[in-house]
């Protein structure tokens, strides 16, 4: 310590067959498909660019007003307006091959055989390193959390992508059931490499002059620092449910909340509303998380996840 | 590519109770700065409010030699992140993260190019008024606010030589109503052999307004829209317009790297 002679701290982790340089990915929705930031951002820095939610189809999602905001949050219903899957991996995919990220791609389905298709039709594609699930959308109407809020549907989508993929499949979970670590279960049994969460609370904002909802779905996801507490709670336990890895997300806008995540039981974390306020924030995250465990003369980032200590005080 | 900037306020200008002009230190930004781009601001240091704000590039400020030292954002104080810039005091710091998005086309000689702002849509005006000027475009600014006291920088204009058509909605400066009956009335006089391309910039109903008179009489039009914006770089798909898509129906872009300033012709007007 303190003689500048150390290695470097190893901020590698794996998720399931895969290691990543770093554990802080881009939230799936909250960074485009990673292109949008190539300008300012080097994306091979990120642990993962985790790009926006992909159907088979193209969809247009709903009208604007999108997004409102709210005390220290923010409440969206986008509609997961996205390219599908065959245009992003022919106007997508090559720049960020050309650019070095680490990618995952978040599959949407309306059905458990669209998710098995478009993970199949991912996994035969150059450049793409993981998968994850959404099943949490609280935002559509078919789809996504029809099936993240039923165990039997978690169980579904999870063992029909793993019969038609080898890459690590990640499903995200929802917060708005009463205990995701019953998912958390599901989807390792069903044969899942690790679970994200959280996805958006399901959340509305009234305009008292108009009575109306603030956006025009009417109902969105609630997402910021906010949500944090209550994501490092199911972060925390989800990590005693499972063995797989736990990626922890909600609210994370430093790294002092990354590494709380982290204390928690994540094994990575995603950074999503805060890169909206920072495009610049990852190497602020980064490189905060290797300062601290220099500090603590912690070797590595595995000796840290899921070290918080809930004795009683 | 955009610069983010920890930009220190130079001035503050309060124009009346509700406007304002804040002048920012940010010269990489306005060394690239070019007319109709944006820029995404924070003034808050805390989560609350948490999310920058999209601002129109009001002034490029140059220094005696024309280098540009900064940039100006004409303010309209409505909730508390605009609060916020209204009272912000020389020597604060405010994010600033730009230039961003497309900005207009501009028109040559021997085209006119007719401007059209409501209110606090003024803002991408002074920019594209001078950009116009200076390429030998004969210009007119079409303005419309709620009083006389919220037509501001007419001096400015009329010195740069741009012909200036005001209305307001009671009456107390320039003609009384909106801004589109002025319009209408001179595009109608207007010869067809004579180009004129229009730009507008306001309030939705007005952009909607001036699309469907630009459309009725054939003229080109731009317009620089105004939605709620996530993150300007295209990340958070918030501030989606709807424009027609070939053979039929509708698809979203994202006004943040598709516009703000889009073809008014294509948009789909509802």
């Amino acid at each position: 310590m303190g003689t500048g002679q150390q290695a470097p701290v190893d901020l590698s982790v794996r998720i399931g067959s895969l290691t990543i340089a770093n554990p802080v990915m881009s939230a799936s929705g909250c960074f485009g498909y990673g292109v949008e930031y190539a300008g300012m951002v080097d994306l091979s820095t990120l642990g993962a660019v985790v790009v926006k939610g992909l159907f088979l189809k193209e969809r247009e999602g709903h009208p604007a007003p999108r997004i409102v905001e709210t005390p220290a949050g923010m409440i969206n219903a986008i509609g997961l307006q996205g390219i599908g899957v065959h245009r992003f991996i022919s106007e997508k995919l090559p720049e960020l091959r050309e650019r070095r990220a680490t990618v995952v791609v978040n599959v949407c389905g309306t059905t458990v055989d669209e998710y098995a298709e478009v993970s199949r039709i991912l996994s035969d594609a150059e450049g793409v390193h993981a998968l994850e699930l959404n099943i949490s959308c609280p935002n559509i109407k078919e789809g996504g959390i029809q099936f993240g809020c039923s165990l039997g549907g978690t169980h579904d989508v999870v063992s029909a992508v793993r019969k038609v993929t080898s890459l690590p499949i990640i499903p995200k979970l929802t917060p708005n059931v009463t205990d995701p670590a019953s998912f958390a279960r599901a989807a390792e049994a069903a044969g899942a490499d690790a679970v994200s969460l959280v996805n958006t609370f399901l959340a509305l904002a009234i305009d008292i002059e108009s009575r109306r909802p603030k956006i025009s779905n009417g109902m969105g996801g609630l997402s910021g620092p906010a949500i944090r507490p209550i994501a490092v709670r199911m972060v925390y336990e989800c990590r005693q449910a499972v063995k797989i890895p736990v990626v922890g997300m909600g609210g994370i806008m430093n790294a002092r909340d990354a590494l709380e995540f982290m204390i928690a039981g994540a094994t990575a974390v995603q950074v999503g509303t805060a890169n909206f306020v920072d495009p610049l924030i990852w190497n602020t995250i980064v490189s905060g998380i290797g300062d601290y465990l220099t500090r603590h003369g912690i070797k590595s980032v595995d000796a840290l996840i899921g070290s918080v200590d809930m004795g009683k005080h | 590519m955009p610069f983010d900037v920890a930009a220190t306020v130079v001035a503050n200008l309060a124009l009346s109770h509700d406007y304002n002009v804040l002048a920012l230190d940010a010269p990489q930004i306005a060394e690239a700065a070019i007319p109709g781009q944006f820029v995404m601001v924070k003034a808050a240091t805390g989560h609350d409010p948490l999310l920058r704000r999209p601002f129109s590039v009001f002034e490029i400020l140059r220094d005696a030699s024309g280098r540009a030292t900064g940039l100006s954002l004409l303010v309209k104080r409505i909730g508390v992140s605009t609060g916020l810039l209204y009272d912000a005091k020389p020597g604060d710091t405010i994010m600033c993260l730009g230039p961003l998005g497309q900005p207009f086309t501009l028109v040559d000689a021997p085209a006119d190019g007719w401007m059209v702002a409501g209110g606090v849509g003024l803002a991408p005006v002074w920019t594209l008024a001078e950009a116009l000027v200076a390429r030998g475009v004969t210009t007119t600014l079409f303005y419309g606010a709620r009083r006389n006291d919220e037509l501001f920088y007419l001096d400015f204009f009329r010195t740069l030589g741009v012909e200036l058509v005001l209305t307001t909605e009671d009456g107390s400066g320039g003609e009384q109503g909106r801004v589109i009956a002025p319009l209408e009335r001179a595009l109608a006089a207007r010869p067809a052999d004579q180009p004129v391309s229009l730009y507008a910039c306001g309030p939705e109903g007005m952009l909607a307004a001036t699309a469907r008179t630009a459309a009725a009489f054939g003229r080109p039009c731009e317009v620089s829209v105004e939605r709620i914006m996530g993150c300007g770089m295209g990340g958070c798909y918030s501030c989606v317009v709807p424009m027609k898509s070939e053979g039929g129906g509708f698809h979203h872009v994202r006004s943040c790297i598709a516009g703000p300033v889009l073809d008014a012709a294509q948009i789909v007007w509802d």
